[in-house]
């Protein structure tokens, strides 16, 4: 056991050591290198932004609107993007007949659609919601459907032979042989629905994280922009630890070498 | 006379394959008596994994039947269960849960699993494994809990195909032990299909010979050794090797050659 925790340790130490560097260089890099702060504003000018925006801007409403249709657009887009993908796997007719049209859609740039979203709804939350699902959907989707069609034809016959029903196999072979794709899937997912929802929020409307990154780039408010980035980031991240934690609660079994592992 | 367990009659198998079609069993007849181990041997491809998925009912014959206590194989039927070389173990499933997988599915109440899957177990040295996950456990125990959960519906018969040949030369003998012994033990019907001459001899009552595509049971030797429930026993007995001689003879393996890879369909 010693021998593992060594490492472990060793490499959070390193990491720790790295982000101190990050944050220094943050700090008076700029300075150093004659970067007007206006462009790069050093981590003190945003740390006191940050305290500006929560009292004045909104920024806890800011996120928590962000955070709140990341969560909606993530949710919908994974579940629609694993009933989709689960039907497909069990009907090879229907997915030969869709298949063209979901090709199409993939190779579709998703977030192109924001615009067109934000004409139908308004500036409301539910085109950026609706980007979510569009953008969270495929990589879930592909994944259990591949799942689904790799399953071990063998394991399947076993099933079989036992006299298992259609359901009794799906529910007993097929939907848990899916569970590790579907994480994986799960995973980009949750970073994706990030994206999907600030490309919205950045397109129109006057609330989220998104809009503030607008709205500080219209002031030429650099330090708010970086302020929003960086709270961007950690829902984004916040977003994918979640998932590894409910990952490595459902894959147990797995051999502990590989799940969430090094994210 | 006793009665028949599993019965095959004239069973012929083609498959079509683009441009062609491919007869892998042709007219092939025979019979299992109750409480019998018949082994199977021939050259690969010869068709013999084909009749094991028909005797299960996973597929069905072109021309010809299998009959399992004299009914007609329509489909899958809880009176037989199989077991290949691949363990097939669920890795989300403890081994408890694996080798309850059949009667999970016939309806058996979580309880009655329990408790069956205790004293199941037990019986093949697993019970301080049964809360492990199959990727705990060595290749030998998880072809041991294969075989626990093939035996947990209590089959009439059992189709075996080539069961421990992924496994290394010791702990096959050790299974084929354990095996022999449960076969023994319960009276059950079984089928073996395997590659090893020498598994098949020491561990059955009689050998079928099958030929290459189109499969064809072209010999049946019984094999006359006291023993049946000790594999280990056997082997050590001369009269095998002349056994082993024959079958070598029959499958004519001194002048056989290696058939180019990719024929099997």
């Amino acid at each position: 056991m010693n021998g593992r925790a060594a490492p472990w340790r060793k490499g959070a130490a390193v990491s720790a050591a790295l982000l101190a560097v990050i944050l220094a260089a943050w700090q008076w890099g700029p300075q150093l290198l004659g970067i007007p702060s206006f462009i790069v504003p050093p981590l003190s000018m945003v740390a006191g932004e940050f305290v500006h925006a929560w009292r004045f801007d909104h920024l806890v409403l800011h996120t928590g609107v962000t955070v709140a249709e990341v969560l909606a657009g993530f949710a919908l887009g994974s579940l629609l993007g694993a009933f989709v993908g689960y039907l497909l796997g069990m009907s090879p007719t229907a997915e030969f007949a869709l298949s063209p049209y979901i090709l199409a859609l993939q190779i579709a740039p998703k977030v192109a659609f924001a615009p067109l979203f934000i004409l139908w709804m308004g500036f409301t939350v539910y085109p950026k919601i609706l980007v979510a699902i569009l953008i969270v959907f495929f990589p879930v989707m592909v994944n259990v459907l591949t799942a689904i069609q790799t399953v071990d034809p063998d394991l399947v016959n076993l099933a079989r032979a036992f006299t298992a029903s259609r359901a009794q196999i799906f529910w007993k072979i097929e939907f848990p042989s899916s569970m590790p794709p579907l994480f994986a899937g799960l995973r980009i997912g949750s970073t994706l629905a990030v994206v999907g929802v600030v490309v919205g929020e950045l397109v129109g409307g006057n609330v989220g994280l998104g809009y503030l990154l607008t709205f500080g780039e219209g002031q030429a408010n650099t330090p708010l922009v970086f302020v929003s980035i960086v709270m961007l980031s950690i829902v984004g991240g916040i977003a994918y630890l979640a998932v590894i934690l409910v990952e490595r609660r459902v894959l147990h079994y797995v051999p502990a070498r590989s799940v969430g592992g090094n994210l | 006379m006793s009665v028949l367990r599993l019965e095959y009659r004239s069973v012929t198998m083609r498959f079509m394959l683009p441009g062609r079609a491919l007869t892998a069993l042709r007219e092939v007849s025979f019979s299992v008596r109750d409480g019998e181990v018949v082994a199977l041997i021939g050259p690969s491809g010869c068709g013999k994994s084909t009749l094991l998925n028909i005797g299960a009912g996973l597929s069905s014959p072109s021309e010809g039947a299998a009959f399992v206590d004299g009914e007609r194989v329509e489909g899958p039927n809880s009176h037989v269960a199989f077991m290949l070389q691949k363990d097939l173990l669920l890795p989300w499933r403890t081994v408890a849960e694996n080798a309850m997988l059949g009667v999970e599915i016939q309806g058996m109440p979580a309880a009655e699993r329990r408790r069956r899957a205790q004293t199941l177990l037990a019986g093949f040295n697993l019970a301080e494994f049964a809360d492990h996950y199959p990727h705990q456990l060595s290749g030998g125990m998880r072809q041991r809990v294969a075989l626990a959960r093939t035996l947990a519906v209590d089959p009439h018969v059992l189709l075996l195909d080539e069961p421990f040949s992924a496994l290394d030369a010791q702990t096959r003998m050790v299974l084929q032990r354990d095996l022999a012994r449960t076969l023994k033990l319960a009276g059950k019907t079984a089928l073996l299909i395997t590659h090893d001459l020498l598994e098949a001899v020491t561990l059955s009552d009689r050998v079928l010979v099958m030929s290459g595509r189109p499969g064809r049971i072209i010999d049946e030797i019984a094999v006359d050794l006291p023993g049946r429930e000790d594999p280990i026993a056997r082997r050590r007995e001369l009269r095998v090797n002349d056994y082993v001689a024959r079958l070598m003879d029959r499958l004519d393996i001194a002048h056989a050659s290696i058939e180019p890879a990719g024929v099997a369909p």
